[in-house]
């Protein structure tokens, strides 16, 4: 029997796609110099970067899809699964962590009801830990999408979770 | 205006010198500060300067860095130096109210010295920046980092007109190497020397690198230098490409760094359209020309090879050396890589003379370096000191000493490359030997101060998390063992490990340091080696089971207002309301939240 290896992109909207296409058309110079760039740029559009995604990237620039694969699972900001609405990034530096990052963490992963890097069940959070934002000021610190919330303690989080939960995340 | 002659460069430095206007307020926007929105309070000052007519007098400077990150956001109003320190948006109506137009003080603002317990008015008064010397930051803050302008005032672009005339690129490489400038990423390799080596190679195209990839946790220098004085990299990475013989740079940034990346693009823009970067700069034969390569975070791109590697697309894994980069680098050609901090001290090297940098600093250790001082400690900040300084003048004369006058246990440097310096160890002055000789290295600048509560197997396992987590796998000593020595001190931490687990650290440990292929897997076991020999007792304690994991109650103290109770995530807290409440330490899981909560601090801490 003949093996099916047919790339299904139907479930993949299709003018992002497009606007991906124009932008890898627009490289100049060597593709492979711009792997990493182009892997951005899908996932500022599709949000993530799901494998049938990351096959049409490598069939477009003309490289194996292995070695797409390789690059997308090497470097920690790009994600092979949806992210929630908001982003919760609780800053891991040795600052934020000797001012109790930790604790912070576990209590938003608590009241999210997830685990790091997957998406809560409402599809608000995805929470997960980051290496330094270079804010340490502030530690700990904690993000949500691009909102930043310094001096947290554990006991502030019900609150700040609570607004994104609510909708009203920018009243202060 | 294209700025090919040494005249026109004068000319726009005459033109924007000195203070514009009577009055200069310049606001933060570095990273801190930015975080707590100091952007609307810029705007909130432009808005009222032109409201109340004062825009003839004031000039708001949006600047990078003013350093004194803890205190943000900093607002300081020259020609005097009034120094406003954590602003609000309310603050800024008084702040024009009272100061810009009644000529009164806002004292309420003003810096309150921790120690003396006295207001200080004046930035250049405050023990933070007192002992400071400026090389690498001398622009930052006091310029706007989006006018090219501003850095031509401070004689920016001078050391490059200044090279392309009067230097071959051997003499810009021994005026380097004299100055004994050093790589401050970590190595500390002589950068003289590397860039001969790159220049003594034949081939038909050479790159210079920028290394931004400021990937130690607690560090913050470079995206500091780079938001606040972009130009100062830009200007230097052209004089390194003239001295190694390559027309095409590249700044490798982390794209964790995108509020650094906006400044750095428009610097380039605007070299670009004055012709300070492109063909024939300054009417020599030299072309120069600078790209950004944004990273997609991996620590391990701050090594060179796997930064390289990264450059072109792939895996950020390193490599074997030799072939060293400046033989085969970016592209199969000689590349040159040099750390952000290094290259901003060259143009400086270039028009103060390599006698004067090396004057500064200490035998074999010339100049200044930037620490980003952090952690348990009441100044935190950037701080820029000249080599030799100690540990004891930077954590406890410009950091204050850590707060709520606990004692200082150790200072971490070198991040998770690095390991700790002790109390017994606070004298020692900070250059490349004297660090040395107490075991431990300089590393890029990331200083943590630790304080008597905090818990050196705890942290040991974050930096072993932080290395087994970053780790990119293609060597198994670094691959395997950083996450078995993981293991080891999650055991000991759960109280489930013994005395043997000591011994086995100490081999992983050595046979990592000494079989690993890149720098990263050689020093990734360092942080567990150094608090293993300065604090073995704390070790031992979870190695012989005899350490306390529990929360405790102070029974004289307890009001029995049931608050830790409530607030208990493992209901572990007996007791009745007004009545004593006891912690059961069986099943307690020494979250802290009871400690955090008790208004009478009755709960004792493990």
């Amino acid at each position: 029997m003949k093996k099916q290896d047919v790339l299904d992109t139907s479930n993949l909207d299709e003018q992002k796609l497009a606007e991906l296409d124009h932008r890898i058309e627009s490289i100049e110079g060597n593709v492979e110099e711009a792997l990493i760039d182009i892997l951005h740029q899908a996932q500022n559009l599709f949000g993530y970067l799901p494998y049938n995604l990351q096959r049409y990237v490598a069939k477009k620039l003309g490289l194996p899809s292995a070695k797409v694969n390789g690059v997308v699972t090497f470097y920690s900001l790009f994600s092979e699964r949806p992210r929630g609405k908001y982003t919760v990034s609780v800053c891991m530096g040795t600052a934020c962590f000797v001012k109790g990052a930790d604790k912070v963490l576990n209590r938003i992963l608590g009241l999210t009801g997830t685990e790091k890097n997957v998406m809560s069940e409402d599809g608000l959070f995805t929470v997960q830990d980051v290496r330094c934002i270079g804010a340490c000021g502030l530690a700990p610190v904690v993000t949500i999408n691009d909102k930043v919330y310094g001096n947290v303690k554990p006991s502030d989080v019900d609150d700040i979770i609570r607004r994104y939960k609510k909708g009203d995340e920018y009243a202060d | 205006m294209r700025i090919d002659t040494r005249e026109k460069l004068s000319e726009i430095k005459t033109a924007n010198s000195g203070h514009k206007k009577k009055v200069s307020l310049y606001v933060c926007t570095g990273t801190s500060c930015l975080s707590m929105s100091s952007d609307l309070l810029l705007e909130r000052f432009e808005i009222l300067i032109d409201e109340k007519n004062l825009d003839a007098d004031v000039e708001v400077v949006r600047t990078g860095c003013l350093r004194f990150c803890g205190q943000g956001p900093l607002v300081i109003i020259e020609p005097e130096g009034t120094t406003y320190t954590q602003i609000s948006l309310s603050d800024v109506d008084e702040i024009v109210e009272k100061h810009l137009i009644e000529d009164t003080r806002v004292e309420r603002l003003y810096y309150e010295d921790p120690k003396l317990q006295k207001k200080v008015p004046l930035a250049d008064e405050m023990d933070f920046y007192k002992k400071q010397k400026r090389i690498a930051l001398r622009n930052c803050g006091l310029i706007n980092p989006w006018r090219i302008e501003d850095y031509i005032a401070q004689d920016g672009y001078r050391a490059l007109a200044d090279v392309l005339e009067n230097y071959t690129p051997e003499d810009v490489c021994n005026t380097i190497e004299k100055s004994g400038l050093r790589g401050r990423g970590g190595g500390g390799f002589p950068t003289g020397k590397k860039w001969f080596f790159t220049l003594r190679e034949e081939s038909d195209e050479k790159y210079i690198i920028c290394n931004a990839d400021e990937g130690d946790p607690g560090a913050f220098m470079d995206r500091s230098l780079i938001e606040g004085d972009p130009h100062a990299l830009i200007e230097a990475m052209a004089i390194g490409g003239y001295a190694t013989g390559a027309t095409q740079g590249y700044i490798y940034i982390r794209a964790e760094y995108e509020v650094s990346i906006e400044p750095l693009r428009a610097a380039l823009s605007a070299a670009r359209s004055y012709g300070l970067l492109g063909s024939g700069l300054f009417q020599s034969g030299f072309d120069f020309d600078i790209e950004i390569k944004i990273g997609a975070g991996a620590f391990v791109c701050g090594e060179e090879t796997a930064l390289i590697h990264s450059m072109h697309g792939w895996r950020g894994e390193p490599r074997t050396k030799p072939p060293f980069p400046s033989q085969q680098g970016f592209r199969g050609r000689p590349s040159t890589v040099n750390n952000v901090e290094t290259f901003v001290n060259v143009p400086q090297i270039i028009l103060n003379g390599a006698e004067w940098f090396s004057s500064i600093g200490t035998e074999g250790s010339s100049g200044t370096k930037v620490f980003a001082l952090a952690g348990s400690v009441r100044n935190v900040g950037l701080v820029e000191v000249p080599m030799g300084t100690t540990f004891r003048d930077i954590v406890h004369v410009i950091g204050g000493g850590a707060p709520e006058g606990k004692a200082i246990k150790a200072v971490q440097i070198g991040g998770p490359s690095g390991g700790v310096i002790t109390e017994e160890h606070f004298d020692t002055p900070i250059d490349y030997y004297s660090l040395n000789d107490i075991g431990a290295m300089m590393g890029s600048g990331g200083m943590i101060v630790m304080d008597e509560d905090s818990d050196m197997v705890d942290i040991s396992k974050f930096y072993l998390d932080f290395t087994q987590e970053e780790s990119c796998g293609k060597c198994p000593p670094c691959r395997v063992g950083t996450k078995r020595m993981y293991e080891i001190l999650d055991r000991l931490l759960a109280m489930e490990g013994t005395p043997e687990d000591l011994e086995r650290l100490r081999t992983l440990g050595h046979n990592i340091q000494t079989a690993s292929l890149c720098g990263l897997g050689q020093s990734a076991p360092n942080p567990v080696m150094s608090t293993m020999q300065a604090f073995p007792e704390e070790y031992e304690a979870y190695a012989y089971r005899t350490k306390r994991t529990a929360y405790e109650i102070d029974l004289s103290l307890c009001i029995g207002c049931t608050k830790c109770k409530r607030v208990c995530p493992v209901d572990c807290i007996e007791g009745e309301l007004r009545g004593a409440h006891v912690i059961d330490p069986e099943s307690c899981i020494a979250c802290g939240a009871c400690h955090e909560v008790c208004p009478k601090d009755a709960i004792i801490e493990p």
